[in-house]
């Protein structure tokens, strides 16, 4: 018998494998750097690592060999996209992070208890949300480049389980925080076990656990079409728990709200690139066959997701659940581009992620600034007239919220146009009707934030803005620039992905 | 060379250099502005002046590659009817800067950003009459919206937040229809021979009725919430009452002609067979504007909101022109844009400064103005006059043509409409009558005249009020061959009016 030693190539891994070395650094710098050094030796790290990642994921854009880990994962044109556009989200998220105040001094401690106030008052802050954060991104590197079943789920829990602890990390308001914890993780746990319910289906179907054999059996459609159907329905309730689609939504409101923001902002962004990632891939490339079985029901999905978002989103008094719902929306506006089915769908879905993950995490950084002795305020009503008190932030503020309603010369509506075109040209114009609906009743809450800011005297009760730390400030004024910039001359952005964004089947 | 690009920079390099202007030099800021809308329409007037009247195609073009992988360009062009909207826009943008020099103090903002803000909205008034590429137009269609919407409820007074509120939601809702339409012929194109936006290319698509007749409707819809046609007014009254006099001029006089100027250059030319199907429905509507703005404005007690309603009245006869599908009623409905732009002008600033001096918009509280400030109340009646298209005033002549142009085609419709005139001078004659000659009432003793800076802002445009009255042709020579050959596209020949003794 003969062995044949497994190909792994390790070039077209190395983006994820640095940031895998990176995090493990990180755990051994919490275990043996001293206090003082610490959080700044962590801060280093981290970046140093993101930034390593994405100069080797330039370096590999153009690689001929595309198989990686025995053909278990495919660094393609749209890999090399998604995973560059992660890798830019988490370097402005860590800026973010990297105001260590937002998380509990010491996690391990009960709430309230003699341990937490000892550790808060020797300044004894744990720096474990590093470590965590690159191994949640290296997680997301690796589930939209997965090409087997197995990978994409290891690949899903390797990004779900470090973001379950984030989210519980919160200093203040930390019950709530660990509730949103608690319940992002028993519901993520919930659609994991739908997901790996799918995946025997799938496999029961076409006797594979590769995307390639999987892709055969449809395409041949030799298997037994009702497992596939199932197959195909219980792995879509999973990608559609992740991105936050209705009726998969429940937990992002509340998580939204409950986890610490500047992780808030990291997990909106990043989490839909990966989670659109995978789904772009898998309906893009395994189940494009069957399209006529999951299009109708996907459609359904999209345009119930677009509504709800917006409708709901008028009722919210808090400004993180409020994004929440937008993102929920903005979910349903990027299931068009799935639907889509075509390559312009592909490059539009990519552009989308990118700049709205971008305009995401600048809004949320926006919120880390408004604060109150007690912390955070994110009750809108104690917003008014942020115009007046903090004018620069404001319109900055403003200004995300203008290219989440997609208004003109912002990204966002380049975007929503790129994608709605996608998605009418394919003859899915149902979906595209629901959107510009939805969209118009999107833009009313948005205005009514900007009115509340601006039109509206301030009440005083403390509510103030920080001054910006330096890093935040590199991370608002970066994803305002790249917000205006990509709305007045994508033409740079938009070739570029439509150059490299094609599918390895 | 490139005259509308150039048209565009000047206010926008104004902004530029307003915003470099320390804020609390306020005299410099608003120097600035105003030196820069007069360079603007400097400007203009010289690019005018190159303007080939007799020649139908697009002037002044300009082509650049914007965003390449959807075929989108930046693309300029003008025609006779865009000139004379251009030229009314940034004649009208000096005179607004000139006239409301205090305007932007009782402010939430800064001076300066006011004066931002117009200047930014100057940009895209011209860029909306000179697009020729549908991605662009819709850009600034709804790009234009966020100064103005700033401009309402930042400075504006009463419930101006809710007001701008209302009118930005309208507008987008619109919009987005409008984006609707517009994917669907993005797509269309790309199925017949590439993606693109070019205006001329997509008037030449090949589409099914049905496809014609909804997309047409995502147009019009939008184009008759800005214009603003019954029923889709019900925002224009709150915004005029609310926003500066200034704000109102720029919003009712330049921002509104977009609608109707895009039912002309979008609706017309890319769904011609839809134009047809719904001219009879929209003819109503129009009728209806005309009469319903007209009785409105007899009841209103507030002079701003009574300026709001004529107007409404006034865009029922611009609507009715242009679907009258006659060259006479497109020469007249063009010539009523320009010259409605004016009379407002001179409504509102007029009106603005008799509110401000008397602090109070109730058109009762003005009694016995005629006396005390004699001026005033002489400009007021002229633009009164004006309005109600007093021969010998600018608008005589395009209400004339308009209903001369229907009612070769549509004889009932142009009654109907007459009876508007009618109401016309009942709406106008009564605040008049009111205000400026009834008894004094109590508190006008002291109220000043005009000064020099108020007679200077205004002097232009009652000129031209009058000047267009008695010698309309300098304009209708550069409308009228754009009328007849927008008129022979479409396919229809005017009628020969017949006599009264068949």
């Amino acid at each position: 018998m003969i062995f044949t030693a497994p190909v792994l190539n390790y070039t077209l891994l190395s983006p994820i494998l640095i940031l895998l070395g990176g995090a493990l650094v990180g755990v051994l710098v919490e275990a043996f750097v001293s206090k003082g050094l610490r959080a700044i030796t962590q801060l280093s790290v981290t970046l140093g690592t993101l930034i390593l990642s994405l100069f080797q994921v330039w370096k590999i854009r153009n690689e001929q060999s595309l198989t990686a880990a025995a053909g278990s994962v495919v660094i393609d044109g749209p890999a090399v996209l998604l995973q560059a556009s992660i890798l830019i989200i988490a370097i402005i998220s860590v800026f973010v992070i990297a105001d260590t105040d937002h998380f509990t001094a010491l996690a391990a401690s009960l709430p309230g208890s003699d341990e937490e106030r000892h550790a808060v008052q020797t300044g004894n802050q744990v720096t474990e949300v590093y470590p965590l954060t690159l191994f949640a991104i290296s997680g997301m590197m690796l589930f939209p480049v997965s090409s087997d079943l197995i990978t994409l789920f290891v690949a899903l829990e390797m990004l779900s389980l470090p973001l379950y602890l984030m989210a519980g990390l919160s200093r203040r308001r930390r019950l709530a925080s660990q509730e949103a914890a608690l319940k992002y993780f028993l519901l993520g746990a919930f659609s994991s076990a739908f997901f790996l319910f799918g995946m025997a289906y799938l496999y029961g179907y076409s006797a594979s656990v590769t995307f390639a054999g999987i892709r055969e059996s449809v395409v041949g459609g030799s298997g037994n079409d009702v497992l596939l159907l199932i197959g195909m329905a219980f792995v879509s309730i999973g990608l559609l728990f992740k991105v936050g689609a209705v009726p998969f939504h429940a937990w992002s409101p509340d998580v939204y709200q409950g986890a610490p923001t500047p992780i808030t902002g990291f997990m909106a962004a990043a989490t839909k690139v990966a989670a659109f990632g995978a789904m772009l891939r898998i309906y893009y490339t395994v189940f494009a066959n069957a399209q006529w079985s999951w299009s109708p029901l996907l459609s359904a999905i999209a345009i119930i997701t677009m509504l709800f978002g917006s409708l709901v989103a008028i009722a919210q008094r808090d400004v993180k659940r409020m994004l929440a719902y937008s993102s929920i929306a903005h979910a349903g506006f990027l299931l068009a581009g799935v639907i889509a089915l075509n390559k312009a769908g592909l490059d539009a879905s990519i552009f989308y992620l990118f700049v709205y993950g971008v305009a995401t995490v600048g809004a949320f950084a926006v919120v880390t600034l408004v604060r109150d002795a007690g912390g955070e305020v994110t009750d809108l009503n104690r917003w008014k007239g942020l115009g007046k008190r903090s004018p620069w932030v404001a319109t900055v503020f403003a200004g995300f919220l203008l290219a989440f309603a997609g208004i003109p010369l912002t990204s966002g509506f380049i975007g929503k146009f790129s994608i709605f075109s996608a998605a009418y040209e394919s003859g899915a114009k149902g979906v595209v009707i629901a959107g510009v609906l939805s969209s118009a009743i999107a833009a009313f809450f948005y205005i009514r934030v900007i009115v509340l800011m601006f039109f509206i005297d301030p009440v005083q009760d403390g509510t103030s803005v920080e001054i910006p730390s330096v890093l935040t400030r590199v991370t608002i004024i970066f994803s305002t620039v790249v917000t205006f910039a990509l709305g007045i001359y994508p033409a740079p952005l938009l070739n570029f992905i439509t150059n490299l964004a094609t599918f390895i089947r | 060379m490139i005259w509308l690009t150039l048209l565009m920079a000047l206010p926008l390099a104004g902004s530029v250099a307003v915003a470099l202007v320390p804020k609390t030099n306020e005299k410099l800021i608003k120097q600035t502005a105003f030196i820069t809308t007069l360079i603007v329409m400097g400007a203009t007037i010289a690019m005018a002046v190159n303007f080939q009247r007799d020649n139908v195609e697009l002037q002044f073009v300009e082509k650049y590659s914007w965003i390449p992988s959807f075929g989108i360009n930046y693309a300029l062009g003008i025609d006779g009817l865009a000139l004379v909207l251009i030229l009314m826009s940034t004649i009208l943008a000096p005179v607004v800067v000139l006239a409301g020099w205090n305007e932007s103090h009782g402010g939430r903002w800064s001076v300066k950003s006011f004066y931002i803000l117009i200047l930014v909205l100057e940009t895209m008034m011209i860029g909306v009459f000179a697009a020729t590429d549908v991605f662009l137009f819709y850009v600034i269609f709804e790009a234009m919206l966020i100064p103005v919407y700033f401009l309402i409820g930042g400075y504006g007074s009463g419930e101006r937040a809710a007001a701008a509120v209302k009118f930005l939601i309208y507008s987008l809702f619109g919009g987005l229809l409008m984006l609707a339409s517009i994917i669907a012929l993005y797509v269309m194109s790309g199925a017949q021979g590439g993606h693109t936006f070019d205006l001329k290319a997509l008037s030449q698509l090949e589409m099914s009725s049905t496809t014609q007749n909804l997309l047409f409707l995502g147009f019009f819809i939008a184009f008759a919430i800005k214009a603003p046609l019954w029923p889709l007014h019900t925002w224009l009254p709150d915004a005029a009452d609310s926003a500066t006099p200034g704000t109102s001029v720029l919003l009712l006089g330049v921002l509104d002609k977009v609608g109707t100027f895009g039912m002309i250059r979008y609706c017309l030319t890319l769904f011609p067979e839809a134009s047809k199907t719904f001219t009879p429905m929209i003819l109503v509507l129009a009728v209806v504007s005309i009469i319903y703005g007209a009785i409105l404005a007899i009841g209103q007690r507030d002079l701003k909101r009574l300026i709001a309603f004529t107007s409404i009245s006034h865009f029922g006869f611009i609507t009715m022109g242009i679907f009258a599908m006659t060259s006479q009623g497109y020469s007249g409905a063009a010539l009523y844009m320009f010259n409605h732009g004016f009379s407002t002008a001179a409504l509102f600033l007029i009106g603005g400064w008799m509110i401000s001096r008397r602090g109070s918009s109730t058109i009762a509280d003005f009694g016995g103005l005629q006396r005390i400030t004699p001026v005033m109340a002489w400009m007021f009646f002229i633009a009164g006059m004006s309005s109600l298209a007093l021969p010998g005033l600018s608008s005589f002549v395009s209400e004339f043509l308009v209903l001369v142009g229907t009612f070769t085609r549509y004889p009932v419709h142009a009654v109907i409409a007459t009876f508007g005139i009618v109401l016309a001078a009942l709406y106008i004659l009564i605040p008049v009558q009111k205000a400026l000659h009834g008894p004094t009432t109590p508190g006008n003793e002291n109220l000043s005249d005009l000064n020099l800076r108020e007679k200077i802002a205004i002097a232009p445009v009652i000129a031209i009020i009058i000047a267009l009255g008695f010698y309309p042709s300098p304009l209708l020579n550069v409308i009228n061959p754009a009328a007849t050959h927008v008129i022979a596209q479409l396919g229809f020949s005017d009628p020969v009016p017949t006599s009264g003794d068949k």
